[in-house]
């Protein structure tokens, strides 16, 4: 089933750099969805459309509708804080806050209203299990979080984003600044993930998209070029172009 | 060839050496002209009658700078509450309320602001906010403390805008933007999230906002009456006073050189002196730390 339906979206940024043309996409629930493709595709700017963070950035002219669960996000009506809280997302550089372990793991729920301490812990340590980091850091939640290592640093914004109970994920170039260890880890808990919850990616290398995605859709310079299931799309694309990319000849 | 491009090399950096360590010797100069001017105050007149109240310095020597300093001071604080509030919440309307059309044009305006002749402040006091406050709060005079605050205030409030505007500016957008998908409304991420992140340069806006506060002369010469009286309850808040900078001002054509009046208006001067270097202390010791602490997360 489709969790999300993007239909005719096109999109401009105010100084006409990057922008969509005429973007129709269905993503499957409970899957991990990959957008790829090269620099400037477009990528970032629909993962962004999604959570509606776009809305603070200058963005110039916008068509199409996107359906989340059925309803219109990009209807001016839409909730947006409520909207967030369904949809998480995970930047490329680790955005940790100046707070303990736990304290980045509460602050969402915190601005949400929750103050019980027993549902806090509780989504402390789900949230952690979730993404692979609870072995790691169940002795010292109280140590500042920017102690952590990368890899820990990003498993943990991920965890954060999994604390408000999400349905959807976001994540938008994950792994960019991390060993392959860590990048290991953190791809191995999306495959966990993604029982759960319905999982867009924009990965780093096409290694990644091919490694992670079940569903793959992708992009050059803001036109959806090829979309289909993951294995098909790496091993035998349908678009010259698709296949021009993923057998490295340009990009 | 080589050769005259050497001595081009040498004779500018020389220049630009020259430059710099003149301006040292420049603030050195200055300084001990103030203590050599300043000291004998402190032989000329005992201590505890320099810290006296009473200040009558043509009849009689009363030197009692105290009534100058809590005038100073009163005018000061004053200007603080109002110039922090209004500096700080202007500076977040234009770094991250305002769309970017609105801030093009408010933050060359409020810089505009920050150029105003003090004197023409001054002028506008007089004429129309010390009438005004005189009939709007019933008080005998318009000139009070308060007027001078208000002014001061308005005097301070660009300072504080522009260096605040620029630490919130500087805030890197992705903290935002954690905070933003974590469901923060916008209120939330500015006053949790981009308020803290921006501390420390919002610190030094406030402390460069007083600093400009309490050294300000001409505006409070022209608005807050000059009574040399002890300001010490909230009701002189709204009668006369006399601050440090309206006396040395008023004062320093009239006395003959070297009398005791002139040596203890030297000593006023180094009593704002070391208050102003004390404020910018403690701003630059602020910012220091803040670097400090910014290269360890970026490392």
């Amino acid at each position: 089933m489709d969790k999300i339906i993007i239909e005719h979206l096109s999109l401009q940024y105010s100084d006409g750099t990057e922008s969509l043309r005429d973007v129709s996409l269905g993503i499957r629930e409970k899957a991990v969805t990959v957008l790829f493709g090269p620099a400037g595709g477009g990528k970032s700017t629909l993962l962004r459309c999604l959570n509606r963070l776009n809305d603070l950035t200058e963005v110039k002219t916008s068509a199409g509708r996107i359906l989340i669960d059925g309803e219109n996000i990009l209807d001016p009506k839409t909730d947006v804080i409520a909207l967030r809280r369904k949809v998480g997302m995970v930047f490329a550089r680790p955005v940790v806050l100046p707070l303990s372990i736990r304290g980045n793991l509460t602050y969402g729920l915190e601005l949400a209203g929750e103050k019980r301490k027993s549902k806090l812990d509780e989504a402390v340590e789900r949230s952690l299990k979730l993404a692979a980091l609870w072995d790691e850091v169940k002795e010292r939640l109280d140590d500042p979080a920017i102690a952590l290592s990368g890899g820990q640093q990003q498993r943990l914004c991920l965890a954060r984003s999994l604390a408000l109970q999400p349905e959807i994920i976001l994540l938008d170039e994950p792994t960019s600044g991390l060993d392959p260890i860590s990048t290991g880890k953190v791809e191995a808990a999306l495959q966990e993930l993604k029982k759960e919850y319905t999982i867009v990616l924009v990965p780093h290398s096409v290694q990644q998209a091919g490694r992670t995605a079940d569903y793959a859709a992708f992009f050059l310079q803001g036109e959806l070029v090829e979309y289909g299931e993951g294995k098909a799309m790496f091993t035998s694309p349908k678009e010259k172009r698709t296949e021009d990319y993923v057998t490295g000849r340009f990009g | 060839m080589e050769k005259t491009l050497n001595w081009r090399e040498y004779i500018i950096t020389r220049l630009i050496k020259a430059s710099g360590y003149s301006a040292i010797i420049f603030v050195l100069l200055i300084f001990f002209f103030l203590l050599r001017e300043g000291v004998p105050a402190l032989a000329e007149v005992p201590l505890s009658a320099l810290f006296s109240v009473r200040w009558y310095p043509i009849e009689g020597d009363n030197f009692g700078i105290l009534p100058l300093l809590t005038g100073s001071l009163i005018v000061t604080l004053g200007a603080a509450i109002i110039a922090i509030p209004f500096g700080i919440g202007t500076a977040v309307y234009i770094s991250e309320i305002a769309p970017r059309w609105m801030r093009e044009i408010l933050k060359p305006l409020v810089e505009l602001l920050g150029g105003l002749p003090s004197v023409v402040l001054g002028f506008l006091g007089i004429l129309v906010l010390a009438p005004f406050l005189r009939r709007f709060l019933d008080l005998p005079t318009g000139l009070t403390a308060f007027t001078g605050s208000l002014l001061l205030g308005g005097i301070a409030v660009p300072t504080v805008v522009s260096v605040a505007e620029d630490a919130l500016d500087a805030v890197p957008r992705a903290y935002r933007e954690g905070a933003w998908a974590l469901g923060a409304t916008r209120w939330q991420t500015i006053w949790r999230v981009t308020l803290p992140a921006a501390r420390s340069g919002v610190l030094t806006a406030v402390m460069l906002g007083i600093g400009r506060a309490i050294g300000e002369t001409m505006t409070v010469m022209m608005v807050t009456g000059n009574a040399p009286v002890l300001a010490l309850s909230l009701s002189s808040l709204f009668s006369p006073v006399r601050t440090m900078t309206a006396t040395i001002a008023a004062e320093m054509g009239e006395v003959s050189n070297g009398s005791t009046h002139y040596h203890v208006l030297f000593f006023i001067g180094m009593v704002l002196f070391l208050i102003s270097l004390g404020v910018n202390i403690a701003a630059s010791s602020v910012v220091f730390r803040a670097k400090k602490r910014a290269e360890r997360i970026l490392s």
